[in-house]
């Protein structure tokens, strides 16, 4: 019995059956703005600290389910994450308490 | 590392599934095409992706194939083709002239 797990990658969907595509153009949050930003300062050539390949590879990370259920920018976002930590800018410690600390103000500003 | 293929060489791209980045999407993968043009060379975006951006510069082309090569159930036009983007190392010298 042949066990193959890589034959073909959830997002690698071209020629699959499909539905409808939904036509409609939507506005961005500010916070989508901010992650397409930082994307492009992230990549730029001087210095250069994350590829734009590198965030497609940890978009195909995701898991299918995963990858369904979140938005394109919520994908992106997980990936530049990762991809910073892999390269040893980010370290999850720091992730972690900056995290608390803007939750913490967010409960703060919307109590 | 100059492009081996030139524009109207018969190729067949790879059929390999490694786990990785691929950059040749699944459904083209073991079809039969024709060089359509040299599309440039680029640093080898399956590297890239793990972060190693001194990867090796690798050519690019962009390969034509039939539609009705590529699907099987294809009720389109006979003479429709698809342009897909493959770099050099998926694609093999096809020695069939029937494409």
């Amino acid at each position: 019995m042949i066990r193959d797990f890589t034959r073909r990658s959830h997002h690698d969907m071209g020629g699959q059956k499909a539905g409808q595509i939904k036509q409609i153009e939507h506005d961005y949050e500010l916070w989508e703005k901010r992650v397409d930003a930082m994307l492009v300062l992230l990549t730029s050539k001087s210095p250069k600290l994350m590829s734009v390949d590198q965030l497609r590879k940890g978009i195909e990370s995701l898991p299918p389910d995963a990858y369904e259920k979140m938005t394109y920018y919520e994908r992106w976002i997980f990936s530049i994450t990762q991809a910073l930590q892999y390269n040893g800018l980010l370290t999850t410690e720091e992730l972690s308490l900056k995290m608390e600390d803007v939750q913490s103000r967010y409960e703060t500003e919307t109590a | 590392m100059n492009a081996i293929f030139n524009p109207g060489d018969p190729v067949q791209v790879r059929k390999g599934s490694p786990p990785g980045h691929i950059r040749t999407p699944f459904y083209i993968r073991g079809c039969r095409g024709r060089i359509e043009r040299i599309a440039g060379k680029y640093r080898n975006p399956e590297e890239l992706a793990f972060g190693r951006f001194d990867a090796p510069i690798v050519p690019l082309y962009r390969v034509r194939f039939r539609q009705q090569d590529v699907w099987p159930d294809y009720l389109g036009n006979l003479e429709d083709t698809l342009d897909v983007e493959i770099f050099e190392f998926w694609l093999e010298p096809s020695n069939l002239n029937n494409i």
